[in-house]
């Protein structure tokens, strides 16, 4: 126990003696939740379209208005013909067309229905997906509101029973985005300070030539490990708490479950993260390698675990996957806690996968990890 | 040899894929003796101590160290010695002082032996003035000194020196021996590497390695007769030009 509280009082005095580590701590989860999660949105705004009405009446100018004024889209050209306004596709101009046919008006009266064509640039798919949406609500909405003005109700026999669709919005009522995004930056935040800095700390040791110093001393195996994979648990464990304050001052984030819950998940979950580190610095030399293994691992677990990327959007194959990621499961969870108050008994499946990792892991690295080569 | 013996190895190898590295080596060191392992770079002396060490595992052979077998009992090699590597192992970011108190800590020194010895240390290097000095701000000898006294804070049995004066200048590494002829005068035994031949004249015995082979092992004395040379530099060519 001396000897491991020694190696914790050595590591305590470089960490906060080295100078690039407290701007890191501080620093780094303040410029990624004010960056990222402003950033990483699945919204689109501004969307810039062209109107093309050959029929030029009442009926084609209330929807074109409905266009103007819906606050997602932006008029940036008026054509007459469609042909000329494939051109701006080429050009980056605009991203929808509005084709409104000649007789669009006539023909309603005329036959009760008629026709007006979208024409989305679907080079980015979600993104076209997202102003079909936006755009089909609004001819929806003029649809019903035509319905109801020209024909004279009870007049008609032949008006289609309507089946109106309520939707309510739960545990992010107002769909922000930055409320789903920040547990997922606080994930990456402890992840990345977990893993690189235990990998690159070991590393340094080798670099130096101290870890020849400490190999040849009586210190144990586990009293190593232990020294030196603490401080960046308690760091770690900082970095939360210091995020979800930020996040709480900044965006108004809720904090619906338990602290209590949540802190305990990511004091198990950074045991596979530290492991991971511990892993990386026995099979590198230099802290170089370690920052790249550790890069390279990163990336991977953050794109495939449900951070940005939806893990139901993913492949069948890539969903399995995701199973072995001890990321799926800590964020998943996080957004639980954070957002509809999840405690223990909802969240068994992730405890219980979060503890077999970090076992899993940690014993891995402590086997791999030798005093004697 | 009629001293106790406190390293003793037979046959010692170590193979790295199909290079030799140290070549069926045998010698014996007894206790309080200061016994100087020369050889060109590359002659296979590190890997040597580090087996000694409980650093490398040996590929063949065996051999003790403090009556410890350095295949199954290393950990219990650790605690009765010390060792001052070839590159330097003293924490640059910590002070003089912490530095001591890290090192006599995981020897599970108590506190008060600590900071005498510090105390002690620091007087006989005249360093009480760098007492709470980061390390890096101090020149390459002083720091060579005072990680030679690191690697004997904790009184081991024996030290083992890698090349410890590479790098400074002849007054430094006068000085450095001072420090060395000191520790086997308590009683420890000195085990160096070096390639300054002129220090070899300070060592009781000497074994000469020549590609991971010892070449020739015996008193300064008796090895500048038997190769009919004046200097150990003279001997040292000699048996490396074969």
């Amino acid at each position: 126990m001396k000897t491991i509280l020694h190696i914790l009082k050595k590591e305590f005095l470089q960490i906060f003696r080295n100078r690039s580590m407290l701007p890191m701590i501080f620093v780094m989860p303040l410029v990624q939740l004010l960056i990222l999660s402003n950033a990483a949105t699945y919204e689109i705004k501004n969307i810039n379209y062209c109107l093309v009405d050959l029929d030029q009446s009442t009926f084609s100018r209330d929807l074109a208005e409905r266009f103007r004024q819906n606050g997602y889209f932006i008029l940036s050209g008026n054509e007459f013909s469609t042909n000329e306004a494939i051109e701006g596709f080429k050009t980056n101009q605009w991203k929808l067309i509005l084709h409104i046919p000649k007789d669009f008006e006539k023909d309603f009266r005329r036959e009760g229905k008629s026709k007006v064509q979208l024409l989305i640039n679907a080079e980015d798919g979600a993104a076209a997906g997202l102003i079909n949406n936006y755009s089909s609500n609004i001819v929806q909405q003029f649809n019903q509101d035509i319905i109801t003005e020209y024909i004279p109700s009870g007049g008609s026999m032949n008006m289609p029973p309507m089946i109106n669709v309520n939707f309510t919005n739960w545990y992010n009522p107002e769909l922000n985005y930055k409320t789903y995004m920040v547990p997922g930056i606080l994930v990456a935040l402890v992840t990345m300070i977990g893993t690189f800095l235990t990998g690159m700390n070991i590393a340094r040791e080798k670099e130096i030539g101290t870890i020849e110093q400490l190999n040849v001393t009586p210190i144990k195996k586990y009293q190593f490990i232990v020294g030196k994979l603490f401080p960046f648990w308690i760091i770690g464990l900082f970095e939360l708490a210091f995020g979800l304050m930020l996040g709480r001052i900044i965006y108004d984030i809720p904090m619906l479950g338990s602290p209590v819950v949540l802190f305990s998940l990511t004091g198990i979950y950074l045991i596979s993260m530290l492991g991971i580190g511990l892993l990386i610095s026995t099979i590198t030399d230099t802290q170089q390698q370690a920052m790249f293994i550790a890069w390279f691992i990163m990336v991977i677990f953050i794109l495939m675990g449900g951070i940005f990327t939806a893990v139901e959007s993913m492949p069948d194959w890539a969903q399995k996957l995701t199973f072995f990621n001890p990321i799926s499961h800590f964020s998943k969870a996080i957004r639980m806690i954070m957002l509809k108050g999840s405690g223990f008994k909802d969240l068994v499946r992730e405890f219980t996968a979060l503890s077999g990792f970090a076992f899993l892991i940690i014993t891995f690295a402590v086997l791999r990890y030798r005093k004697t080569n | 040899m009629n001293m106790e013996k406190i390293i003793d190895a037979e046959n010692l190898t170590k193979k790295f894929g199909n290079f030799i590295a140290v070549n069926d080596v045998t010698f014996q060191v007894g206790q309080g003796e200061i016994f100087g392992f020369l050889g060109a770079n590359g002659a296979g002396k590190t890997t040597a101590i580090k087996m000694l060490c409980g650093l490398l595992t040996p590929t063949g052979g065996k051999a003790t160290v403090a009556g410890f077998d350095v295949f199954k009992e290393t950990e219990k090699i650790k605690n009765n010695i010390g060792y001052m590597s070839q590159r330097f192992s003293l924490y640059e970011d910590l002070t003089v002082a912490e530095n001591l108190e890290f090192y006599g800590g995981v020897y599970g020194l108590r506190k008060n032996i600590i900071k005498d010895k510090t105390d002690y240390f620091l007087k006989l290097l005249n360093m009480e003035e760098e007492r709470n000095k980061l390390l890096k701000s101090l020149p390459l000898g002083w720091k060579q000194k005072l990680a030679f006294l690191t690697a004997i804070i904790h009184e081991p049995k024996i030290v083992f020196l890698d090349e410890p004066t590479g790098g400074v200048d002849p007054v430094m590494r006068r000085q450095f021996w001072t420090l060395i002829y000191k520790a086997a005068e308590e009683g420890t035994t000195v085990f160096v590497t070096t390639h300054y031949m002129d220090e070899a004249e300070y060592c009781g015995r000497i074994s000469m390695m020549v590609d991971g082979k010892i070449a020739a092992l015996d008193t300064p004395t008796k090895l500048k007769e038997k190769f009919n040379a004046s200097t150990m530099h003279e001997v040292f060519v000699k048996i490396a030009r074969g």
